[in-house]
C-alpha cells in the first residue's frame, strides 16, 4: 500500500494526464527536465572548467544550455496557459451539459408527477412502484445535476449567496424533525438540545440548509447501523465565530483518506461498499458554500469510533447590517 | 368566470404537461412558444397570469418581462417565471424586472407549481 502511494507521488504527470495534456505541454515535466539540465550542466561545466583549463569552451557550454533552458522556459510559460484553457474548457462542459439535461429532466419529472398524481386515471399497485421507481432515480439525477452546476460555480467564483438574518438553532430543528423519522427507521438516534440563546447569523438560509443537511445525511449514512447517535451541537468561539457541530459514533474515517475528504467525488470506501447513494460532492460544495459565507469547515475523525464535522459562520454586527439596509 | 393563464415554453412536453394540470383545475391556458408570440397573446388576450420561461426563441423572456412591465396595457398581469436558468444574477434580474416568483424547473413538483399559480390567482 505504501509503495503504492509512493509510486503515485513520483507520477508528476498525473495531473497533466486528467487535462489531456502531454509531455511538453505540462508544466510539471518540465520544470523536472529544467532541473535535471541545469543539474547536468553545472556538473559538465564544472569537469570542462577544471580539465581543460580553456574558458572559451567554458563560455560556450554557458551559452548552449542557456539557451536550452529559455526555450523550455518558452514552452513552460505556454504550458501554463494551456492548463488554464483545459480547465476553463471543462468547467463549460460541464455548465452546459448540465443545463441542456434539466430541460428533458423536467419533462421526465413533471410528466411522472401528473402520471403519480392519478390525475389522469387510476394506476394499479404494479404500475405504482415503477413509477416510484422511475421517479427516485429522476431525482437523483436532478441532484447530480444540481451539485454538477454547484462545483462548477464554486469553481469559477459564481456562486451567488444571498445574506439575510436567520436563527441558526431555529433553521437545525426544523431540519431535525424532517430527517429524525429517517434517522429512526434506521435505528439512529438524532438529538439537538444545547445552544446558545442567540445563534443569529447573517447568511443564505437557503444554503447553509443545504450544508447542515449534508452534514447529517453523512453522519446518518456512516452511523452505526444499530444504536447510532447522531448530535448537533451550537457554540461560540471567541465571540467571533459561531459554530455547529454534527458528531456521529459511526464508522469514522480512515487517516490514509482524512486529507481528501473535501475533494470532489470523495466517497468513503465504506460507503462503496456499502452501496449508499451520494454524489461525493456533498462536502466540497459545503465548504465551498462556507467558506464563501467567511467561515470554515473542519473536522476530526477516528477509525471505528465516529467523526466530528463543524463548521463556522462569523457572528454578525446586527448594529451594522440593520444600518446598511437587510436584503431580504 | 374562468381565469385564463398565458404560458409561454418552447418545450412541448413540458407545456403538455402543465396545461393537463391547470385544464383539469378549471384554467383556461393560452399557449406560446416563443417570446414574440407570448409578448402578443399578452397585449390581445390580457390574461390573469403569465408563466414565462427564460430561455425562449426570437425573444428571450426577460425582454418579454422587460417589454410586459413597460406596456401599460399588461404591466399588471402577474407573471410567474418558470425556468432552468440560474445563474449568477438571473433570478435577482428577473425579479427586479417585475417578475413575482421565480421557480426552477426540476426543483419544483408539478403540484407545487399549481399551488404557487392558485395563491396568485386568488389575491
Amino acid at each position: 500500500m505504501s509503495l503504492k502511494t509512493l509510486i503515485k507521488k513520483l507520477d508528476f504527470m498525473a495531473e497533466c494526464r486528467k487535462y489531456g495534456l502531454g509531455f511538453w505541454q505540462c508544466p510539471n515535466s518540465l520544470f523536472l527536465m529544467m532541473g535535471i539540465i541545469i543539474i547536468v550542466a553545472m556538473i559538465a561545466t564544472y569537469f570542462i572548467g577544471i580539465r581543460l583549463l580553456d574558458p572559451e569552451v567554458v563560455i560556450a557550454t554557458v551559452c548552449v544550455v542557456t539557451i536550452v533552458l529559455l526555450i523550455i522556459g518558452h514552452s513552460l510559460v505556454n504550458s501554463f496557459a494551456r492548463v488554464a484553457e483545459a480547465n476553463r474548457m471543462k468547467s463549460e462542459f460541464v455548465s452546459i451539459v448540465s443545463h441542456q439535461l434539466r430541460t428533458p429532466l423536467s419533462a421526465l419529472k413533471w410528466s411522472l408527477d401528473l402520471l403519480r398524481s392519478k390525475r389522469l386515471g387510476e394506476i394499479n399497485q404494479k404500475q405504482k412502484e415503477y413509477l416510484d421507481i422511475i421517479n427516485e432515480s429522476g431525482i437523483k439525477m436532478i441532484k447530480l445535476v444540481n451539485d454538477l452546476l454547484n462545483v462548477n460555480r464554486i469553481e469559477e467564483g459564481r456562486f451567488v449567496i444571498i445574506p439575510k438574518l436567520f436563527s441558526l438553532s431555529a433553521t437545525i430543528e426544523e431540519l431535525v424533525n424532517e430527517l429524525k423519522l429517517m434517522a429512526q427507521a434506521q435505528h439512529i438516534e438524532l438529538v439537538f438540545e444545547n445552544h446558545p440563546k442567540d445563534t443569529d447569523v447573517y447568511a443564505d438560509e437557503e444554503k447553509i440548509r443545504m450544508v447542515i443537511q449534508n452534514l447529517i445525511d453523512n453522519a446518518i449514512k456512516y452511523s452505526k447501523k444499530d444504536g447510532g447517535r447522531v448530535e448537533i451541537t451550537i457554540d461560540k468561539e471567541k465571540d467571533k465565530f459561531i459554530k455547529v457541530s454534527v458528531k456521529d459514533n459511526g464508522v469514522g474515517i480512515p487517516a490514509m483518506v482524512q486529507k481528501e475528504v473535501f475533494g470532489k467525488f470523495f466517497r468513503g470506501d465504506n460507503l462503496v461498499k456499502q452501496k449508499v447513494d451520494g454524489t461525493g460532492l456533498g462536502l466540497f460544495i459545503a465548504r465551498g458554500i462556507v467558506r464563501i459565507s467567511g467561515g470554515d469547515v473542519n473536522f476530526e475523525s477516528k477509525e471505528n469510533v465516529g467523526s466530528n464535522f463543524w463548521f463556522t459562520l462569523p457572528i454578525p454586527n446586527k448594529k451594522l447590517i440593520k444600518n446598511s439596509g437587510q436584503k431580504t | 368566470m374562468e381565469k385564463r393563464i398565458l404560458f409561454v415554453e418552447d418545450e412541448p412536453s413540458l407545456q403538455k404537461a402543465i396545461s393537463e394540470v391547470l385544464v383539469q383545475e378549471g384554467y383556461k391556458v393560452l399557449k406560446a412558444a416563443d417570446g414574440e408570440e407570448g409578448l402578443k397573446a399578452a397585449q390581445t388576450e390580457k390574461p390573469d397570469l403569465i408563466l414565462l420561461d427564460l430561455i425562449l426563441p426570437k425573444k428571450d423572456g426577460f425582454e418579454v418581462l422587460k417589454d410586459l412591465k413597460a406596456d401599460e396595457k399588461t404591466k399588471n398581469i402577474p407573471v410567474i417565471v418558470l425556468t432552468n436558468l440560474e445563474g449568477i444574477g438571473d433570478v435577482e434580474k428577473a425579479l427586479s424586472l417585475g417578475a413575482t416568483t421565480y421557480l426552477v424547473k426540476t426543483n419544483y413538483e408539478l403540484e407545487d407549481v399549481l399551488k404557487t399559480v392558485k395563491a396568485q390567482l386568488k389575491e
